[in-house]
């Protein structure tokens, strides 16, 4: 009774609302970035109707930690949008099997998109894609460059070089040789662990093996990058054990530390804060002249409700994402957020240019731990987090700390066992 | 033969508040231990009895996490017991002293940390105890015992501690003011009669007051029990759904709310979350009972 009567008052008020254009169709995206609320009203929004007259857009973001939540509860209500921003892996994938998401392999947007692009966004044999790719982030170090200039440090590509500079700094002491800590958690897994450990396990070809069973997380691939991050602990601030991800950012951005290291979404962010001038090197490789591998982790994409009454209208509202100009404005006015799209786009901002441009001489891959192996109880991204943290204080050593991951990861995930 | 006529007006005036009590916690409380017996394969719900709980206690992935939550728990209890309500005692009779000034200051400065969120406190004693932007390390600085700051939140040894510290700074107000008012119910001609026999100043306190707020001491104690095994604002707040370093902050409700909602990559279980939720309950019941059966019973009254 009460339902059917809070239904009807909504039935009115969507009325109310349509009845006003009654012949344009009007989509409706579900997202959790509300900080680009401006950029789709101002930007992309007009930039699709212009071209694709009678489809109106309306963009309605919810809180980043509300999302999953607010989305689910609509959907089961049926009121959810026509488009729904997907998360990466399982929680969009849970949503595909539960008949939410609509199967767009058929799009013909698809074919401007890498399979690494969109691993993220299929079923597990790949047969099923349902969301379009926007936009990938990736890792590696921001430095202060006139730090570096003041200090006369170049800029390392390899193992030996980036601890020497890390060194250098510590001796002489003005500069906090880097911002990290390990308060957070996933700032030592995913700022630490993941940004250097591509070029550890060679990118896709050792996250593949791991997914298959053919490698284990107590290989020396896959140990090695704790060894190193352990060795980053001299080179961190006083209390780094208290300080939080905030605090690092801060940190850097007032010029206290020389070296950050980053996720590609912090670039506009540090160009707001930063008056110093900044660069960005990639993950130094362990030897001169070994293949480099970054993490180009796939983050947002759009999928189609399965619901939707404006199907049509939305598919080509998807199509559009995939074109050119979609890539153009999204990339520039998100510098950090690439497109995953296979245009080449121009982009301005001489950070993020400098970030893209690692995908020509590397291997692209994506965090380990998020394609199928966090399914299961203990969920091994949050291992990581803690493992990663406890390594970079001293407090488990990288043995242990991939024997434990090990032994979590073989309780429950059959190929390991 | 006149059968009694039934009261119809009782059934109406109890009515709203059985409703809305039964509608927001009776029925809340019911659903969600009937959660706990079911569990979810491919996707439809299945009554599984009482396995839940089994993997809970016996399945060492579970079980290590839910004896570890349960310990952070109880030190924290403990903490409350040992400083909160003696400190709040010890304020409460500084406070009713007939011969101190400006006591409604004190009592008002004392009790406003109460009503501030759980946020407000979390951010702030972090900002306070940072090493980075902190004004504990200068403060320590400045009387030079700079070698005894370390940063507390970040320590395994001390994380839990220094939260348990911050909380009782946030709620030391609320045993002052309970045996506050207990206090002031104390008959001047009691204290009196105890003067002529000869007990005054701290004895008088010992031998006289204590004994007759100790059924608000334990009223007290009830409730440091029950929101302490209730607690997570602060923990999240401060520490994350993971409460670090290394879990060592896990308390019950953080260790509820991770499996429940799910964390990061980590999908919500809301049937192992109710299972959880559902020791917890039992565990403050079995406590209040203890409490209600074993001491309240035993407890001297005295007519005043």
């Amino acid at each position: 009774m009460k339902r059917k009567s809070l239904k009807l008052a909504l039935l009115g008020t969507t009325l109310m609302a349509t009845s006003a254009l009654a012949e344009d169709v009007t989509l409706t995206i579900e997202s959790w970035r509300n900080d680009d609320l401006t950029l789709w009203q101002e930007k992309i929004i007009p930039a699709f109707e212009a071209a694709n007259p009678g489809i109106k857009v309306n963009f309605t973001p919810s809180a980043p930690a509300e999302y999953n939540a607010v989305l689910n509860a609509k959907l089961e209500a049926g009121s959810a949008g026509d488009l729904i921003t997907c998360r990466p892996f399982d929680t969009s994938l849970l949503l595909f099997e539960n008949g939410n998401l609509a199967d767009l392999s058929d799009l013909g947007a698809m074919d401007n998109f890498s399979d690494v692009a969109k691993s993220a966004w299929q079923n597990d044999d790949g047969s099923a894609t349902f969301c379009v790719p926007m936009a990938s982030v990736i890792h590696g170090f921001i430095y202060n460059k006139d730090a570096f200039a003041e200090l006369g440090v170049d800029v390392p590509t390899t193992e030996d070089e980036f601890f020497a500079a890390l060194e250098k700094f510590k001796e002489d002491g003005t500069y906090i040789p880097m911002a990290m800590g390990t308060n957070d958690q996933w700032e030592a897994a995913t700022m630490g662990y993941q940004n250097i450990g591509p070029n550890y396990w060679k990118g896709e070809e050792g996250r593949l093996a791991l997914i298959s069973g053919e490698q284990s997380l107590t290989d020396p691939q896959w140990v090695a990058p704790y060894e190193t991050i352990a060795r980053w602990k001299d080179y961190l601030g006083d209390g780094f054990e208290a300080q939080t991800y905030p605090d690092s950012q801060n940190i850097f951005t007032l010029g206290r530390a020389a070296i950050y290291p980053a996720g590609s979404w912090e670039i506009s962010g540090f160009n707001a804060q930063a008056d110093f001038e900044m660069g960005a090197f990639k993950p130094p490789v362990r030897n001169a002249g070994d293949e480099c591998y970054i993490s180009d982790h796939t983050d947002i994409a759009m999928g189609l409700n399965a619901a939707s009454e404006n199907a049509e209208a939305a598919r080509t509202f998807l199509d559009w994402m995939g074109t050119s100009e979609f890539a153009t404005i999204y990339a520039n006015a998100l510098p950090g957020f690439f497109s995953l799209s296979s245009h080449d786009i121009a982009m301005e901002d001489p950070l993020a240019q400098e970030f893209v441009s690692w995908r020509n001489d590397c291997g692209s891959t994506i965090r380990s731990t998020y394609q199928i192996l966090s399914r299961g109880t203990p969920n091994l991204e949050n291992e990581t987090w803690n493992a990663a943290a406890q390594v970079v204080k001293g407090a488990e050593s990288p043995a242990d700390a991939g024997a434990r991951l090990q032994e979590g990861l073989a309780s429950w995930y059959a190929p390991h066992q | 033969m006149n059968r009694p006529r039934f009261r119809w007006h009782i059934v109406v005036f109890l009515a709203p508040a059985v409703l809305v009590y039964t509608a927001v916690m009776i029925f809340p409380l019911f659903n969600t231990l009937r959660l706990a017996l079911y569990t979810e394969i491919d996707q439809s719900r299945v009554f599984v009895g009482l396995q839940n709980f089994q993997t809970l206690f016996f399945d060492p992935i579970w079980s290590e996490q839910f004896w570890n939550a349960l310990g952070n728990n109880f030190w924290f209890f403990l903490i409350h017991m040992l400083v909160q309500n003696p400190i709040g005692i010890a304020l409460a009779a500084l406070l009713s002293h007939p011969r101190l000034r400006f006591s409604a200051l004190y009592r008002s400065a004392i009790f406003i940390p109460t009503i501030l969120s759980f946020v407000i406190v979390g951010f702030a004693w972090k900002l306070i105890l940072s090493p980075i932007w902190g004004i504990a390390p200068s403060m320590l600085d400045a009387v030079g015992l700079k070698s005894l700051f370390a940063p507390w939140l970040g320590k395994e040894e001390y994380a839990l501690t220094t939260l348990a510290l911050i909380s009782v700074w946030q709620f030391v107000g609320i045993p002052m003011m309970l045996i506050y008012a207990a206090l002031l119910t104390i008959p001047e001609e009691i204290l009196e009669a105890g003067e002529i026999d000869g007990i005054t100043g701290a004895s008088a306190f010992w031998k006289i007051k204590l004994p007759l707020i100790l059924p608000s001491i334990g009223i007290i104690s009830i409730l440091t029990f029950v929101g302490n095994f209730n607690a997570f604002d602060l923990i999240y707040a401060a520490q994350g759904a993971l409460a670090g370093p290394d879990f060592s902050t896990d308390i019950l409700g953080t260790f509820m709310y991770r499996t429940f909602f799910g964390f990061q990559l980590q999908l919500g279980d809301p049937h192992m979350g109710s299972a959880i939720a559902g020791a917890m309950f039992a565990i403050i019941l079995v406590g209040v009972c203890i409490y209600l059966f074993g001491i309240q019973t035993r407890m001297r009254r005295y007519q005043m």
